[in-house]
């Protein structure tokens, strides 16, 4: 009974300060404001960056009207900049740097350790052909355009802390200005390649049972068992599709870099030069341990390219599959050397 | 030595566009490059406020800190310039620069960009002070002359301010407090990592 009496008076007390407070309001609202709070109303930097923030976590920034015909001007703070210097300055050369010096450190110790692959047998003398001058136009079409391309972005990203003190702000400047040159036209050349292979290469770099068997007998890099391997192997079918995949990312992101604002606004053009740079430092180190096996680590690997016949013991070596069917349909015909 | 910054009131500024006209006019801006614009927020909606905007020549500049080739250089006023000499027109600047400042002349290959250019807080370039070279590649150099940047100078209702950052806080501060009300220093956290407590 006290208990009910005293929420009672509780209850009441409640009431009547709730018709205090309203008619309160009501009267401010009737009664004609006797000044302006302009304050209400006036936008504070910091809680408009926090109120355009879009949905999700992603960077926010002021947006709002100009008179000028330059649409990208309308955005009048944009702090996302911030993240991307980070990821500029710091995380990709980091990632950069370890991805290329820890695949040259790689490559060095297993030239220590594996040395030079051989041909078992040694040559036979008769050699077979390998790539018709189509297949090695466009190796090397997109070979020496990597290169270049990969020599003038690294620049952008390394050069000024490792080539401008050594050469001076003239020739540094001189240097990069030819590289950007080199990059933009260089960049179409680099992209036909692609292409061409695509169109050469792919009906036979379609993964199958016979990579498994070849990646889990190591690629016959380690040991000396030579798992049998069609046109290409498991390792060189990864090659393939790196350079593919990487080679049409690095384009869709580099056209849109090359043509700012075209495709997209500010914040694609941070995230487009994010992914190029991170994906053209992977794809370097990728391509250097394919130029190696190409080259000093394998004995009779760099004719495939270089003249396009190769021997046909390597053959038999390396693509046992391969030169079966090679053999079996009766062209590419094994010729003696003499 | 004086710390120059750019202040811009949002709550005087009535986007009349003088200050832009101005600095075209003083540096010899090319057709469709803009140093500084107007940027109105809220347009037509209660709380609508316009911001006249430049290069805020930044403390641990973003663009002097991504710029391939350092074309940058920060003078003993704190003013944020560059040489043209050197810049490459790569666009990393345009990425980093949290105001949009830098601009490109559509002069490079494939139509997209030449040798950066931007607000110099009318105080020129690397080359001597106020020689014809200087104002030819970056307009002219106020500053030499014991002049501030014309458009704050040329500003209507001195919404614009530029000049020592105590000075212009102290300006800023003061009207504030006398009227009661005001949208804050715009840009200055991001810039400058401080904004003015009032
Ligand atoms: C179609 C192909 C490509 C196009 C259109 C392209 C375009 C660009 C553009 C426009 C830039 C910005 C800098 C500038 O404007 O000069 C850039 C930067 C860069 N590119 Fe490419 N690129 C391509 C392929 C490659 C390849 C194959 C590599 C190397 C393997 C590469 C490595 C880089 C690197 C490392 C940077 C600098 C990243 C940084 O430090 O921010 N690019 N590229």
């Amino acid at each position: 009974m006290v208990a009910f009496q005293r929420s009672w008076g509780l209850a009441a007390a409640l009431a009547i300060a709730l018709v205090i407070v309203v008619s309160g309001d009501a009267l401010a609202q009737s009664g004609q404001p006797t000044s302006v709070n302009p304050t209400a109303s006036s936008v504070k930097e910091g809680q408009l960056l926090d109120a355009l923030k879009p949905p999700g976590s992603g960077p926010s920034a002021v947006t709002g009207r100009v008179s000028i015909p330059d649409t990208k001007s309308s955005v009048l703070i944009q702090p996302a900049g911030r993240d991307w210097r980070q990821i500029r300055q710091e995380t990709l050369p980091f990632y950069g740097a370890i991805a290329i010096l820890g695949m040259l450190a790689a490559l060095v110790i297993f030239y220590l350790i594996r040395g030079r692959i051989a041909i078992d047998g040694g040559p036979s003398g008769r050699t077979i052909l390998r790539f018709a001058s189509a297949d090695r136009f466009a190796h090397w079409l997109t070979a020496s355009t990597f290169i270049l391309l990969a020599l003038s972005g690294l620049n952008l990203t390394f050069g000024r802390k490792l080539l401008l003190p050594l050469i001076g702000p003239e020739a540094f400047t001189a240097l990069s200005q030819a590289g950007k040159f080199v990059h933009n036209y260089g960049s179409f050349a680099f992209a036909l390649g692609v292409v061409l292979m695509i169109l050469l290469w792919l009906k036979d770099n379609i993964p199958s049972g016979a990579d498994l068997a070849w990646f889990s007998k190591g690629g016959g890099l380690i040991g000396s068992d030579h798992p049998p391997a069609g046109r290409f192997n498991g390792g060189q079918k990864v090659i393939f599709w790196v350079v593919v995949i990487g080679g049409v990312a690095l384009s869709i992101t580099g056209y849109s870099l090359m043509f700012p604002f075209v495709f997209t606004d500010i914040a694609g053009l941070q995230e487009a030069n994010m992914l190029h740079g991170l994906i053209a430092v992977g794809m370097v180190a990728v391509i250097l341990a394919h130029i190696y096996i190409g080259s000093v680590g394998m004995e009779g690997a760099f004719d495939a390219m270089g003249k396009g016949e190769v021997d046909l013991n390597w053959a038999k070596q390396h693509h046992a599959l391969w030169v079966e069917k090679t053999e079996m349909k009766g062209k590419g015909a094994a010729t003696p050397a003499e | 030595m004086a710390r120059m910054k750019f202040l811009c009131d949002a709550d005087r500024c009535i986007e009349c566009n003088a200050c832009v006209t101005a600095c075209k006019n003083e540096n010899d801006v090319p057709w469709g490059i803009n140093r500084r614009r107007v940027v109105t927020i809220n347009d037509g909606k209660p709380g609508e406020r316009s911001v006249s905007m430049a290069c805020m020549h930044c403390t641990d500049a973003p663009c002097a800190a991504v710029c391939p080739v350092d074309c940058f250089y920060t003078t003993e006023d704190a003013v944020v310039l560059h040489s043209k000499e050197l810049c490459i027109g790569c666009g990393y600047c345009f990425y980093a620069c949290p105001f949009g400042a830098p601009q490109y002349p559509k002069v490079g290959n494939f139509g997209s960009r030449g040798k950066m250019d931007k607000c110099t807080y009318c105080a020129g370039g690397p080359e001597d002070d106020l020689s014809a070279a200087e104002q030819a590649a970056y307009g002219s150099n106020r500053l030499a002359e014991g002049k501030l940047p014309l458009c704050a100078e040329m500003c209507s209702t001195k919404a614009l301010l530029a000049g020592d950052h105590e000075m212009i806080s102290e300006i800023y501060k003061e009207r504030v407090s006398k009227r009661g009300y005001g949208s804050g220093a715009w840009g200055w956290k991001t810039a400058y990592k401080e904004t003015i407590n009032v």
